[in-house]
């Protein structure tokens, strides 16, 4: 078949398109953006439209799932806590149509808040988990995802990390399969979680639990290599399993390996490897997981070497050089980084409208202090940074809208905070509708640049409708001000952002200007 | 045949056409092929790095351990530094002149070129200027792609065999300044 060099994202996608997926749903996040933005480009014929957060994405693919067809869903890890309700229950309702839910992961936090580990997720759900150590993989997987989550009727995770969605390798792909014709569920209640029927749908689901273990038993993504002669057995997981080849290549680790790509645990086969070594190392990206389990409670009586005992370290995402390290090989630089060398940060564009925005409220601010506007997820994140040292906060997705209002009930004034246009839209709506009904004092700025931008400008639900979205929560139209952040207009916008942030009561300020970036594209279409 | 390339530079200067390049012409040669790539929001004219593995042999990891790139291939001659711990002993760096200014701390020029003195093996050229001689300082990755041309494993004919492919869209003008770009590049790199 056909040869392609693919992101190991865009595998998936491509994995996902040959399984017939009659529907892709996403919310941009770092790294798994391009998982739609592939869908989008190569899928003629399949729904793949960004959905307003991951919530809303996930409950989609499960209505489409519930009508019959196969759907994917995709997400960076921190996504999936926005989505957990959905995620958690469509394990008891199971699916009808293939669903395969992607999770994202970021060890080192390239581009994320914290460095979660998804596969708690899976085991959390009580459903397979695929995690892929190669392109390759993720593309077979991702086909086999499906076929698996419409034999057992269950969602099926696949949870990758930052190194594997965003490095490229060859991929060979299969024959496409045609989309699924609609049908519906052949339980007609298997989708209602009344307490009496979720407990059936419950009972079904920890029945399964033992056929998901003979799953990954036999699964062909598990492979044990019993070789005799080493003290230390190895189970690498996911991308783990190429630090090893990179220093045993062909497979001539002088040990017991298990190459572990999909869960849950294969117990037996770790039983086989365990009597084989005299101790264990783990190699898995993100938490330990694995080591957690071969431990229980109390330590066996075997040395299990990885994050936990420090063989490796316990944050941070695996490299070649950390498991050459916890091999036993020497990692010695030629050569160091010369003190000339100095840091660069990542930085708002030039000419961005967020940093008009906020030199206007930074002026704005001097008279208040320091300390009082909180803010969201995006690039005017960096705004937190020297040269504007303007924002106090950055949590999760909208939480500058809620922190900003808890703020002022305990009576900070002002309480101001800044959000993006489509953050806002993903989750700061909800917020803004509670400080409106307590009338809290807290001035919402909205920096609305058309985009989502940080993850590559793509559209952004809120674009043209911010003015009627907050009118509708019930923001008075005479607390609602749209100002263009510009050079030129400068001292008119401080004025305006100060008469708004005076007023004792729920205010929105949009600073609306599009992304330079997005612009810059559209008129070179043009 | 085994060629690491910790390639790097600025977000914005062109570093993932170079991989895409690279990557096409691995692919016509038959190598094995890996390259990781910083996207999101490390772009925003932070420092930016990939990972670029060919191999006659299956590639195992994505990532370069520390003191095995046998070549630093950089758009910026600061960032070209930055990964020295990954250059082999003996590797090269190849790399643009010209700095990307866009830190109020950035060193004296002066005292970045004093590092290349003190090294062996380094090709230094300047690309924006060979580029803005082709025709537009843009193609200047396309510059310091021919410049390096002569330290990677694969044929030249193959590095522009994916030049056009990849800037196949864009017309035959486009493609004419990148060809051009390639072979000043390769030529001033040869001259050195």
């Amino acid at each position: 078949m056909e040869k392609m060099l693919l992101l190991g994202d865009e595998a998936i996608a491509q994995g996902a398109l040959d399984a017939g997926i009659s529907g892709m749903y996403a919310y941009p996040g770092t790294p798994s953006t391009e998982i739609m933005e592939y869908v989008q480009a190569c899928g003629s014929g399949v729904h793949a439209l960004w959905s307003a957060n991951e919530k809303t994405a996930m409950e989609e693919a499960l209505g489409m799932s519930y009508a019959g067809k196969r759907a994917m869903v995709a997400m960076k890890h921190v996504g999936l806590n926005v989505a957990a309700d959905p995620f958690m229950n469509a394990a008891i309702t199971g699916v009808n149509g293939g669903l395969v839910i992607v999770a994202a992961d970021d060890p080192s936090m390239h581009s994320s808040q914290n460095e979660q580990d998804s596969r708690y997720y899976g085991k959390f759900a009580q459903i397979p988990v695929f995690e892929p150590s190669s392109q390759q993989e993720a593309y077979d997987m991702t086909r086999d995802a499906f076929d698996l989550s419409e034999k057992y009727g269950v969602p099926v995770l696949i949870r990758i990390t930052t190194r594997l969605a965003h490095s490229r390798s060859q991929v060979e792909s299969r024959t496409p399969l045609p989309q699924r014709s609609l049908h519906l569920p052949e339980e007609p209640l298997q989708f209602v979680l009344l307490p009496a029927l979720a407990r059936k749908r419950y009972k079904r689901l920890l029945a399964l639990q033992k056929e998901f273990m003979e799953s990954s038993e036999h699964s062909p993504y598990n492979l044990s290599i019993l070789k005799t002669g080493g003290k230390t057995g190895v189970i690498a997981c996911g991308t783990g399993w190429n630090y090893l080849n990179e220093w045993f290549p062909d497979g001539d680790y002088p040990g017991p390996v298990l190459k572990l790509s999909q869960y849950p645990l294969p117990v037996k086969q770790i039983q086989r490897m365990f009597d084989q070594s005299a101790s264990i190392l783990v190699l898995e990206d993100g938490y330990p997981l694995v080591e957690e389990m071969l431990n229980g409670i109390f330590p066996v009586n075997k040395h299990i070497k990885g994050r936990l005992d420090g063989t490796l370290p316990r944050d941070g995402e695996l490299t070649p050089d950390l498991v050459a390290s916890a091999l036993g090989f020497p990692v010695n630089e030629a050569y160091h980084i010369p003190s000339v060398v100095v840091p660069r940060p990542p930085s708002l564009c030039n000419g961005c409208s967020h940093a008009d925005l906020y030199r206007a409220l930074d002026e704005v601010m001097k008279e208040f202090g320091k300390g009082k506007v909180f803010s969201d997820i995006g690039c005017y994140t960096l705004g937190a940074l020297p040269p504007y040292n303007a924002i106090y906060s950055c949590v999760d997705m909208g939480a500058s809208v809620t922190m900003a209002k808890g703020a002022a009930d305990a009576g900070m004034t002002p309480s101001v905070c800044v959000i993006g246009d489509s953050t806002f839209t993903h989750s700061g709506m909800t917020g803004l509708l509670d400080a409106v009904i307590e009338n809290t004092p807290v001035t919402v700025i909205i920096s609305d640049n058309s985009a989502t931008a940080m993850t590559g400008g793509q559209k952004s639900h809120a674009t043209d409708r911010l003015v009627e979205i907050c009118k509708g929560l019930g923001v008075s139209p005479d607390h609602i001000v749209t100002l263009v952040p510009l050079r030129k207009n400068h001292q008119e916008n401080v004025r305006i952002l100060r008469k708004e942030i005076l007023f004792e009561g729920p205010s929105v300020v949009i600073f609306q200007r599009e992304c330079i970036q997005t612009s810059a594209r559209r008129h070179k279409k043009n | 045949m085994k060629t690491d390339i910790i390639l790097c530079g600025v977000g914005g200067q062109g570093i993932i056409s170079i991989s895409a390049v690279l990557g096409i012409a691995a692919l016509e040669e038959n190598m094995h092929i890996k390259q990781s790539e910083i996207h999101g929001m490390s772009q925003r004219g932070g420092s930016v790095q990939s990972h670029v593995r060919i191999s006659s042999n299956p590639v195992a990891s994505d990532l370069i351990p520390l003191a095995n790139a046998g070549l630093i291939l950089s758009v910026e001659p600061m960032e070209a530094l930055r990964y020295l711990p990954w250059l082999s002993p003996g590797g090269w760096i190849v790399s643009n002149n010209q700095p990307f200014l866009n830190i109020p701390d950035y060193p004296p020029v002066e005292s970045l070129m004093q590092e290349y003195k003190s090294r062996k093996n380094a090709v230094l050229i300047n690309a924006d200027e060979i580029a803005s001689r082709c025709g537009s300082a843009k193609a200047s990755n396309m510059v310091m792609l021919g410049a390096a041309s002569r330290f990677i494993h694969l044929k030249p004919e193959s590095l522009m065999h994916g030049l056009e492919k990849l800037f196949a869209q864009k017309g035959s003008s486009v493609i004419d300044l990148n060809l051009k770009a390639f072979d000043a590049g390769r030529q001033a790199s040869v001259a050195l």
